[in-house]
């Protein structure tokens, strides 16, 4: 049986309907909340259960290669065309079901959480549009029309970063974000021209089904192009060194944190190199260069996790971490196991952002309550997690959840991470990478560590909401969020509980699905595993200080309760000090406290010099040279005229002698 | 040329020219208006003599654009002199060097 999509322009349609409808409703019905709260979830849902037909119709039936779907021509320039084609395949219908998926459950939690928000239609509209074009980015089946969707989730990240834009460090984090972006689509840019020039089209099919013979194995192009990818992968999934921008964009609404930067934006990068998985395949320089990248930034971005104060900026530069994971599996080759993890930390980083949501929101509404202006201020940080602790006892919905997804993300069997990222520990000892494998165990360990931190001080121990000697205070203020809010972190609980079942490894055969997602995904992969065994890879399946897959599986699971368990019985005896009593951490703590000093180093050395020099460019050129020509120009006619109008003397006897000289002149001349 | 115009005709373009020349000089130098009117018309009829003694040569059409240049000049002698007199009456002097309105 052949797979035709169902109503594939509706999965597109539906998100941007929506955004439109709501967009409106930002200017014409602002305070009433109904519409938004239908039509936004409503488009989601309906473009998921779209997605969802599709996604059993192709599982139903026989799909090698891939579906596309021609909606109309774009671009039409000689032998250049480049139509707004839809590409359905194993990936895409994947990501698809994720996008919509999780995109649904977070507008669902997001009508609480932006209930009594001033630009609650504005926000749903940049929501609806953020799935819009991450749709457009899944679906493209060309670089150009994948560029616009890439383009189009970091205009709306930006929007949504700067969504409370009358304060002006989120607007600038915005634009923080929207600049980092820049420098790495600059390099998607330069690799579409380049792939342009090699191929003669831009459709994925095409260039990939010749990329073997027309590029060289190693060669110069191919390892330029697919270098230059990795920049803009950089750029939008925050890797070293474009990875500055991420944790500022916690500026957001929590929800946005969520669905953009965790669950599906900053997962582009990883899409993109799984898309172009056989020109990645075919430069073995830059394969290396996206593990080496991937790896250096799980180590480095967990390790400032561990010394952050921030709820929301130890989950972002977990995010990094998690992303790192994934840049490290496809940069080795285990292209299969990079998609898993971003699916499974999709699910388990959603539910951890808005857990983190519901725990800020409740802490936010409980310092509100009762007060002079109902805002809450005069209080501290609702984000610093010295101002949490005991929550356990006013929110055990969330905090049973949150656990769930900390064991989840931690690498604790048999929840989601553990298969995933187990995963991609034992495939980068197994495809012989030794340092990068001691590298990803060691980043388990920290990542078990900083997210058991974050419970203890989070739900655990006295509360100090209020101060030390609060609780009574508390008791009476803090409450559980509603039902529209913890319903859906109860389906991501799931999820990131039996998320990782989708692929049981061959090893451990505890369920029937063993590698279900590894078979799924092989039509997409199977070129690019086609192109490394033919240039001699043949991995031995053992990790580096041997031991099969199962041992290595028991031994990272084992690191990661040991790291859980061991951080909850060190950390919870200790008091934690209030934001307020909070001294400044010294020597390595302080480091990592201060984030390793990259974003002061770019500030010295690219954010200064630039302003110094643009301001230069101003003070020399633009008010010195340009300036000075246009006032030289008029100073000169004013002067000019000046000097005529000396001429201009009023008397007639000297007119009449430069009249009778002129006539003369004239006669001189004619005769 | 000389001997088509004759001596008369020759003596009545000196005459012309030299008429023409104090005209100009009236009118440069002098600062009465009235005397510069003068000089104007002298100016004038220095010219009707020219084309009067060139009539000679060329025929009669000389002659009558004469009187069509006295008809046009009297026409202008009655608008200029009636100026005159309207500034005189506002100003009570008639020295062209009071007059400086025509500066920028």
């Amino acid at each position: 049986m052949s797979f035709q999509p169902v109503l594939p322009w509706l999965i597109l349609a539906l998100p941007l309907l929506g955004a439109a409808v709501n967009g409106a409703g930002a200017f014409l019905w602002r305070d009433d909340k109904r519409i938004p709260t239908i039509v936004g979830p409503a488009a989601l849902l309906g473009s998921f259960a779209v997605v969802l037909v599709n996604f059993i119709a192709m599982s139903g039936a026989d799909l090698h290669g891939a579906e596309v779907v021609s909606l109309w021509n774009w671009i039409v320039s000689g032998d250049l065309r480049i139509g707004v084609d839809l590409q359905f395949d194993q990936l895409s219908m994947l990501m698809c079901m994720i996008v919509t998926g999780v995109g649904s459950l977070i507008h669902i939690y997001s009508v609480g959480y932006m209930r009594d928000d001033p630009g609650y239609s504005r926000y749903f509209s940049y929501l609806n549009l953020f799935v819009f074009f991450m749709l457009v980015l899944v679906l493209g089946a060309s670089f150009p029309l994948m560029f616009v969707g890439w383009e189009g989730v970091g205009l709306c990240s930006y929007l949504l970063i700067g969504f409370w834009y009358e304060n002006r460090d989120y607007a600038n984090a915005g634009k923080k974000a929207f600049i980092m972006n820049r420098i790495g689509d600059a390099g998607f840019l330069v690799a579409m021209f380049l792939v342009f020039v090699a191929f003669g089209t831009l459709d994925f099919i095409p260039v990939l089904a010749a990329a073997d013979g027309t590029l060289a194995y190693g060669g110069a192009l191919v390892t330029g192009i697919t270098l230059l990818l990795f920049l803009g992968c950089t750029g939008k999934s925050a890797q070293i060194p474009l990875h500055t921008w991420l944790p500022d964009a916690m500026a957001g609404p929590t929800p946005v944190s969520a669905l953009i930067h965790a669950a599906t934006m900053v997962t582009a990068g990883v899409y993109l190199i799984a898309r172009t998985s056989v020109l990645f395949a075919l430069s073995p320089v830059s394969q290396g260069v996206v593990a080496a990248v991937g790896a250096g930034t799980a180590l480095f971005a967990a390790s400032i996790a561990i010394r952050q104060y921030d709820i929301k900026k130890v989950l972002a530069y977990s995010t990094i971490s998690q992303l790192g994971y994934m840049f490290l599996a496809v940069g080795i080759g285990a292209f299969t196991a990079g998609v898993f993890h971003l699916m499974t930390h999709a699910f388990f980083k959603a539910l951890l952002f808005l857990g983190a949501g519901a725990v800020i929101h409740a802490v936010h509404h409980a310092w509100a309550h009762g007060d002079e202006h109902g805002d809450g201020d005069g209080h501290g940080d609702p984000n610093d997690m010295r101002n949490y602790g005991g929550l356990r006892k006013f929110m055990p919905r969330t905090f049973v959840f949150m656990w769930v997804a900390t064991l989840a993300i931690a690498g604790v069997p048999p929840l989601a991470g553990f298969f995933s990222k187990d995963e991609i520990i034992w495939y980068s000892g197994a495809y012989g990478y030794p340092i990068l494998w001691g590298v990803a165990l060691a980043t388990a360990l920290l990542t078990a560590v900083y997210m058991a931190r974050l419970m203890v001080m989070t739900f655990h121990g006295g509360n100090r909401t209020f101060g030390h000697e609060g609780a009574a205070e508390a008791g009476r203020k803090l409450h559980e969020v509603p039902a529209v809010m913890w319903a859906p972190l109860a389906v991501l609980a799931v999820l990131s509980v039996v998320g990782g079942w989708a692929n049981i490894p061959e090893a451990l055969p505890l369920l029937p699905t063993v590698e279900w997602l590894h078979h799924w995904l092989e039509p997409v992969f199977a070129p690019a595993i086609a192109v490394k065994e033919a240039h001699g890879f043949a991995p031995e399946y053992r990790s580096p200080v041997g031991g099969g897959e199962a041992l290595w599986a028991v031994i990272s699971a084992a690191i990661a309760i040991a790291a859980v368990v061991g951080t909850v019985r060190v950390l919870s005896p200790k008091p934690v000090p209030t934001e307020a009593e909070a001294v400044a951490p010294t020597g390595f703590a302080r480091v990592l406290h201060d984030k390793w000093y990259v974003d002061e180093l770019y500030d010295r050395a690219i954010v200064r010099p630039s302003l110094a020099l643009w301001r230069a460019c101003w003070r020399i050129v633009d008010a010195g040279i340009i300036d000075g020509a246009v006032n030289g120009a008029g100073r000169a006619a004013r002067l000019l005229g000046w000097a005529g109008g000396q001429l201009q003397t009023g008397r007639v006897t000297t007119y009449l002698v430069a009249f009778m000289l002129g006539a003369l002149l004239v006669l001189g001349v004619l005769s | 040329m000389a001997a088509a115009l004759g001596l008369n005709g020759l003596i009545a373009l000196f005459v012309s020219a030299i008429l023409f020349s104090i005209g100009v000089i009236g009118v440069l130098l002098r600062r009465n208006a009235i005397i510069v009117f003068m000089c104007i018309e002298l100016m004038l009829n220095a010219a009707n003599l020219s084309l009067v003694a060139f009539a000679r040569m060329h025929g009669i059409e000389g002659q009558i654009f004469v009187f069509f240049v006295m008809a046009v000049a009297a026409a202008e002698a009655a608008v200029g002199l009636a100026i005159i007199i309207a500034i005189f009456r506002h100003y009570e002097v008639v020295d062209l060097d009071r007059f400086r309105l025509l500066k920028w």
